[in-house]
C-alpha cells in the first residue's frame, strides 16, 4: 500500500492563496487506508476549508485515484460544478492522474511517503523500495535495499550497536534480521553469496511497464 | 610496489598509521606530523570523511604525504561517490604513485556534520573492492571500456569489526572482503589480547586466509574510553583499563601533575603492540591516535618497534 501522510494545514493554505471555489477529489484505496483521503477525511477537509472562507463546490471519492479511466468517470461529477482549483486527498499519483484529467489547478493534500505493510489499522512499514530487481530469494524474504539504511546488499556495515541500526536506533539492523532468519529457514548458507553489487542500469525514471505491446490492441 | 604489501608479503611486522585530512584548507598540521613519522612506519591511511564529518578529500593528503616521502593508503568509502567517481579518483591518485587503498562502506550522513547531504552507497566495500579487482584484471573501467595504457595495480585493503555480535556475520563479509580483492585487514580498536583472539581463532576457523593488522587506539583518558564504549559501534574498552585511567587522573591531581592518564594510554597501547609481536598474533598493527599522531613514534619506541 501507499502510505501518504497529512500535509501541515499552513501549507495547504498558501497553495489555495487567491482561490475561493475548491472540489476535492479523495481516494477510496490506500489512502482512505491512511485516513488521509476516504469518506471522513473529504467531510472534514470540507468543514476546514469552509471555516476558512473556502466554498466547496464538490467532493468526489474514487475508488482509487491512480487508475486514469476510473478517474475520467468519476470526474465528470465536477465538470459544472465552477470550482477553480481541486484538492487532492491521496498520494502523489493520484494528484497527477486528477491532472491528467483536468485544466485546473490540482493541489496535494498529502505527502507521500512510501510502500508499506499495513500492521493493523493506523500502523505502518516501509518494506520495498521498489528496486525493479528483487533480491529476497537471496536473503531469507527479508530486503535489505529497504530495511537496511545504506541499501547493502553484501552483509552488514560495522555500526550496529544491539542490534539496532547506526541510522536510527529505532530500527533493527537489517543484515541482523537476515542471518536470523536465514538461521531459522535453514539456508545459512545464502549468507555469503548475496550479490557483489547491485547494477543501476534499469534505475532511470519515469519507468513504465506496458503488458500489451506485442498483444492485438 | 607497495611498502605496506613488501612489509607483509616478507613476513615483518607492519606498521601503519591514520591520519585525517583538515577541515579546511590548511594542511600544515597534518604535513608536519608526516615528518615525524617518516621511516616510523610502513604506510599511513588517509580517512575518507571518518564518522561522516566533513573534511578535505582524502587523495588530497595522500597527495601531501606522497610529495613528503611517506606511503600514503588512500581510504574509499562509497558514502559519497558513485562506482564513477570512486574509480576517477583510484586512476588519480596512481598518477602520483599513491597504489594502496582501503575499501569501507562509510557511516551515514545522518550521524555526521552535514545532515542534509545524500548518502550514495552506490557500492559497498565487498563491491569497491571488487570493481577495482575487476579493473586490475581486464584493464576496463566499471562500464567494461578499456582504459588507455591499461590499469594501475594496487594493494587493496579492508577493515573489520572484531567485536560484533553476530560475529559469524563479520567473519562472513570479511570472507567476501578477501575474495573480492582484499590483501590486508585493518581491524577496528581493539583492547584487549581476550577479544583479539576469540576473532582471530574465529577467522581461523572460518579457513579465512589474510594479513590482519590489530587496530590500536591509544586511549587519553577514562572519559573518552566510556564515551567510545557508548558511540562507537565496535569498540570495548575493557572496564579494567577504564579503572587505571581513572586511578592515574586521581594521581595526577594529587600530584598536580597534568597528563599522567594520556601517558598510561600510551604505554599501555604500547605493552599490548609488544605483545601483539611477541606472540605473533597478527600481521602487524594499525595505529589510530585520533588526532594525536605525534605521539605513534613514541608509543612504537616504548613498544620496541622499528621498521
Ligand atoms: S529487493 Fe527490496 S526493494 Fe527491491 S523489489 Fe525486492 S523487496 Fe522491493
Ligand atoms: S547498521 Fe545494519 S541496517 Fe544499519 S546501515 Fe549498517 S548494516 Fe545497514
Amino acid at each position: 500500500m501507499i502510505i501518504t501522510q497529512k500535509k501541515p494545514a499552513e501549507e495547504l493554505l498558501a497553495m489555495l492563496a487567491g482561490v475561493r471555489k475548491v472540489a476535492l477529489v479523495g481516494c477510496g484505496n490506500c489512502a482512505a487506508a491512511c485516513q488521509t483521503g476516504g469518506e471522513k477525511e473529504l467531510e472534514e477537509m470540507k468543514q476546514f476549508l469552509e471555516e476558512q472562507g473556502f466554498e466547496v463546490v464538490g467532493s468526489i471519492l474514487p475508488d482509487e485515484c491512480c487508475h486514469k479511466l476510473l478517474v475520467k468517470r468519476d470526474l465528470r461529477a465536477l465538470k459544472d460544478c465552477g470550482a477553480e482549483a481541486v484538492v487532492g486527498l491521496s498520494c502523489g499519483d493520484g494528484v497527477q492522474t486528477v491532472a491528467d484529467n483536468l485544466q485546473l489547478p490540482v493541489y496535494p493534500a498529502n505527502n507521500t511517503m512510501f510502500l508499506g505493510q499495513v500492521e493493523r489499522v493506523g500502523i505502518f512499514h516501509e518494506y520495498c523500495r521498489m528496486c525493479g530487481d528483487c533480491v529476497l530469494g537471496e536473503t531469507g524474504g527479508i530486503c535489505p535495499i529497504t530495511k537496511c539504511a545504506k541499501s547493502l546488499v553484501n552483509g552488514p556495515c560495522g555500526g550496529q550497536k544491539n542490534g539496532k541500526c547506526e541510522v536510527c536506533p529505532d530500527n533493527d539492523c537489517a543484515w541482523i534480521l537476515i542471518y536470523n532468519r536465514l538461521q531459522a529457514i535453514g539456508q545459512a548458507d545464502k549468507l555469503g553469496r548475496t550479490r557483489k553489487t547491485k547494477g543501476y542500469a534499469g534505475a532511470y525514471y519515469p519507468k513504465h511497464l506496458n503488458l500489451r505491446e506485442g498483444k492485438k490492441a | 610496489m607497495s611498502q605496506l604489501q613488501r612489509a607483509l608479503e616478507s613476513g615483518r611486522f607492519a606498521v601503519t598509521a591514520e591520519m585525517a585530512p583538515p577541515k579546511g584548507y590548511d594542511f600544515s598540521r597534518q604535513i608536519a606530523v608526516s615528518g615525524l613519522l617518516k621511516g616510523k612506519v610502513h604506510s599511513v591511511n588517509v580517512t575518507d570523511m571518518q564518522s561522516a564529518c566533513l573534511k578535505a578529500s582524502s587523495l588530497g593528503l595522500c597527495i601531501h604525504l606522497k610529495q613528503a616521502g611517506l606511503e600514503p593508503i588512500l581510504q574509499i568509502t562509497g558514502r559519497d561517490r558513485s562506482r564513477m567517481a570512486i574509480l576517477a579518483d583510484v586512476l588519480s591518485a596512481a598518477s602520483f604513485g599513491i597504489d594502496t587503498v582501503l575499501a569501507l562502506t562509510g557511516d551515514h550522513p545522518v550521524v555526521g556534520d552535514c545532515k542534509d547531504s545524500k548518502p550514495v552507497y552506490d557500492l559497498d566495500s565487498v563491491g569497491i573492492l571488487q570493481m577495482l579487482s575487476d579493473m586490475e584484471a581486464t584493464g576496463c573501467d566499471c562500464g567494461g571500456n578499456p582504459l588507455e595504457g591499461g590499469a594501475p595495480a594496487l594493494f587493496k585493503g579492508a577493515s573489520v569489526t572484531p567485536v560484533y555480535d553476530p560475529l559469524p556475520l563479520q567473519i562472513n563479509k570479511l570472507r567476501q572482503k578477501v575474495e573480492a580483492g582484499a590483501r590486508y585487514i585493518q581491524t577496528q580498536g581493539v583492547f584487549d589480547r581476550e577479544s583479539l583472539c576469540r576473532f582471530l581463532e574465529e577467522v581461523d576457523r572460518a579457513g579465512i586466509q589474510v594479513p590482519i593488522m590489530a587496530g590500536i587506539i591509544p586511549l587519553k583518558s577514562a572519559g573518552m574510553a566510556r564515551f567510545m564504549n557508548e558511540n562507537v559501534p565496535g569498540i570495548a574498552v575493557p572496564e579494567e583499563m577504564i579503572a587505571r585511567l581513572d586511578a592515574a587522573a586521581a594521581e595526577g591531581k594529587a600530584q598536580g601533575v597534568k597528563g599522567l592518564p594520556a601517558r598510561l594510554g600510551m604505554e599501555m597501547a604500547a605493552e599490548f603492540i609488544a605483545r601483539i609481536k611477541e606472540e605473533k598474533l597478527c600481521a602487524g598493527v594499525h595505529i589510530m591516535a585520533i588526532g594525536a599522531e605525534q605521539n605513534v613514534p613514541v608509543i612504537l619506541e616504548q613498544a620496541g618497534i622499528s621498521l
